[in-house]
């Protein structure tokens, strides 16, 4: 077995085991980029493996749009699922927990633990639903820099993210040029293109149409826009997939084997869609969905600064690790490429590797031979630097 | 160290920033790195090579020259473009010397010479398309599509008023030897060449 198959295998194995989060409270209040305040707020979050002394080992986790803080193990010994990035995280692994502190938070407006739509606010005592305030990505990073001071962590060895979270790792680097070591951005962008804010927009009418909305009060109603979300979740979901690997995985395959010419279910693609859809919309809550479509479609980071993202880059210090997947066609290969461009442009230092895969946007969760290879790879030297 | 390494390396300045173009597994720019501090990108094409480069610490980007070209690059980015071993594997090795000598202020290229006796000999005696050490691969499956001999590279470069400032010929241990020197277009296997616009 050659060493890349072993640690492959090591890879597979590890995990951080059974995890318990931790609820931080901040009383300082967070000036958002809309020009309003958040006075208090709570932050949920797991962390796995030990910090160092020198306190240099710390690596961040930032979640897209449906994630959380419970990106690796397990939170009961019975738990069957683990944590959203469990094939990245853990002893072995790319992001090894035996080497890197990790640090994962659910984000402000999320809806798994953290402030968000679904918690209450104090200035009125109710839940803060469709009032809670639009949140940038900028917003975000303010925000895990003070659970990084909570936490005693100045400098953070990586920020590391998919997708939404890439995003993230990339605005780190740019507003906390000092505190970031390297930015890891896998699957993302610098910008929305027009036709991903279509797709945020069609999700968003999805969930706001729908007769149980109630202007996002739904939760006084006591009821949830369940359609209108498991609509969202189904075209964001197809956005995740590659025609190929939907193609491999239900082909024209029918539940029945034959028509049944009408208009219930028939098509594998269709129940899986529906099933997926459905699950979800128990499960995420809609305000949070809606908040998160707009975080993307704000981001933008050269837009600070005329357009540019090479000026845009210029105060950034980090080393970058810019990851893509061959048949992303949400966040496409060629969306990382002009960072890429504007990052070598820039004169910084930066490493770029497009992923064949089948597996689309979700790539970046899958833990496919080359990605796992070169993921660790890269890994491996930001452990060299600290150590 | 590799023997091209150390003909290459004292053409490139000390903290000055690299492009090597097609940089394998990163040996050349990791040695650039450690003994002269230079700051620069290898451009691959190949997923096994680019994590080996990513290993030795080099800023590496993947990158196919000939699909993509090399438009993202910004005029005089640079201060030493490098291309060794390559530039007969590109679909339009004319076009890549251009783009060379858009990028940086010099180039340093490398590449097989085709005129080598043994593959003149080679091609006399067999009637086929010379194979070696150097040159493993069959006329249908090579990456080297575009084979050159020295003389052949000079006049390209004359005619693109490209000047030669330098020629390393060296045989096939990358030596120089006194017959390689004397006639390299016949006893010399490689050049190591750097070059720059009029």
């Amino acid at each position: 077995m050659s060493d890349t198959a072993k640690s492959i295998k090591n890879a597979s194995t590890g995990s951080v085991g059974v995890v318990e989060p931790n609820l931080a409270h901040f009383d300082q209040a967070l000036n958002l980029v809309s020009g309003k305040t958040l006075k208090q707020y709570d932050l949920i979050y797991e962390t796995y493996g030990e910090l160092n002394e020198k306190r240099s080992n710390a690596v961040l986790i930032c979640h897209a749009l449906s994630g959380d803080h419970h990106a690796a193990g397990f939170h009961s010994d019975t738990d069957k699922k683990p944590g959203w990035w469990d094939s990245c995280i853990g002893p072995g692994k790319p992001i090894d927990t035996d080497r890197f502190f990790v640090v994962c938070l659910n984000n402000l407006g999320g809806c798994s633990g953290s402030t968000g739509p679904n918690t209450k606010n104090p200035d009125t005592g109710e839940l803060y639903g469709p009032d809670f305030p639009i949140i940038t990505v900028d917003d975000w990073v303010e925000s895990q820099a003070r659970l990084a001071d909570l936490l005693t962590i100045d400098v953070w060895a990586a920020v590391v993210g998919g997708s939404l979270g890439g995003m993230q790792a990339l605005a780190w680097s740019l507003n906390y040029p000092d505190r970031v070591k390297h930015a890891v951005v896998i699957a993302s962008t610098p910008k929305l293109t027009a036709q991903n804010i279509a797709f945020n927009e069609i999700s968003r009418k999805a969930i706001t149409s729908d007769p149980e909305f109630h202007q996002g009060h739904y939760y006084a109603h006591n009821t949830i826009p369940s359609k209108g979300l498991m609509l969202a979740r189904m075209i964001g979901h197809i956005t995740y997939l590659s025609d190929e690997s939907m193609g491999e995985k239900f082909g024209r395959d029918l539940k029945k084997g034959a028509f049944d010419f009408g208009y219930d279910v028939e098509f594998e693609v269709e129940s899986y869609l529906n099933y997926q859809g459905e699950r979800f919309s128990k499960t995420f809550d809609a305000n949070t969905y809606l908040l998160m479509t707009r975080v993307l479609d704000y981001f933008d980071p050269a837009a600070k600064t005329d357009d540019s993202l090479e000026k845009a880059l210029s105060g950034a210090k980090c080393g970058y690790f810019v990851v893509s997947f061959s048949t992303d066609w949400r966040f496409s290969p060629e969306r990382s490429e002009r960072l890429v461009e504007a990052m070598t442009k820039a004169g910084k230092r930066v490493c770029y590797a497009e992923i064949e895969s089948a597996y689309g946007h979700d790539a970046f969760l899958i833990p496919t031979e080359r990605y796992m290879a070169i993921f660790s790879a890269y890994m491996n030297r930001v452990a060299e630097e600290i150590e | 160290m590799r023997a091209d390494l150390r003909l290459i390396e004292p053409w490139v300045k000390e903290n000055s920033n690299v492009i090597d173009l097609g940089c394998g597994d990163g040996t050349l720019l990791a040695h650039l790195q450690q003994e002269k501090n230079v700051h620069g990108y290898g451009l691959e094409i190949d997923p096994a090579q680019i994590t080996h480069c990513i290993e030795k610490g080099v800023n590496v980007i993947e990158h196919d020259l000939d699909k993509k070209g090399l438009s993202s690059f910004a005029d005089q980015q640079f201060d030493t473009v490098i291309m060794t071993q390559a530039l007969q594997a590109v679909r339009r090795p004319d076009v890549m010397l251009d783009e060379m000598m858009r990028l940086g202020k010099q180039g340093i290229v490398t590449f097989p010479n085709f005129g080598y006796w043994r593959c003149r000999h080679y091609l006399l005696w067999n009637g086929k398309m010379p194979m070696s050490k150097s040159l493993p691969h069959t006329w249908y499956n090579t990456p080297n599509i575009h084979l050159c001999t020295f003389k052949d590279f000079e006049a390209l470069c004359m005619q693109k008023r490209i000047k030669i400032l330098n020629r390393q010929v060296v045989d096939a241990e990358f030596e120089q030897s006194r017959f390689a020197r004397m006639w390299p277009n016949l006893f010399a296997e490689f050049a190591v060449y750097r070059i720059a616009k009029y």
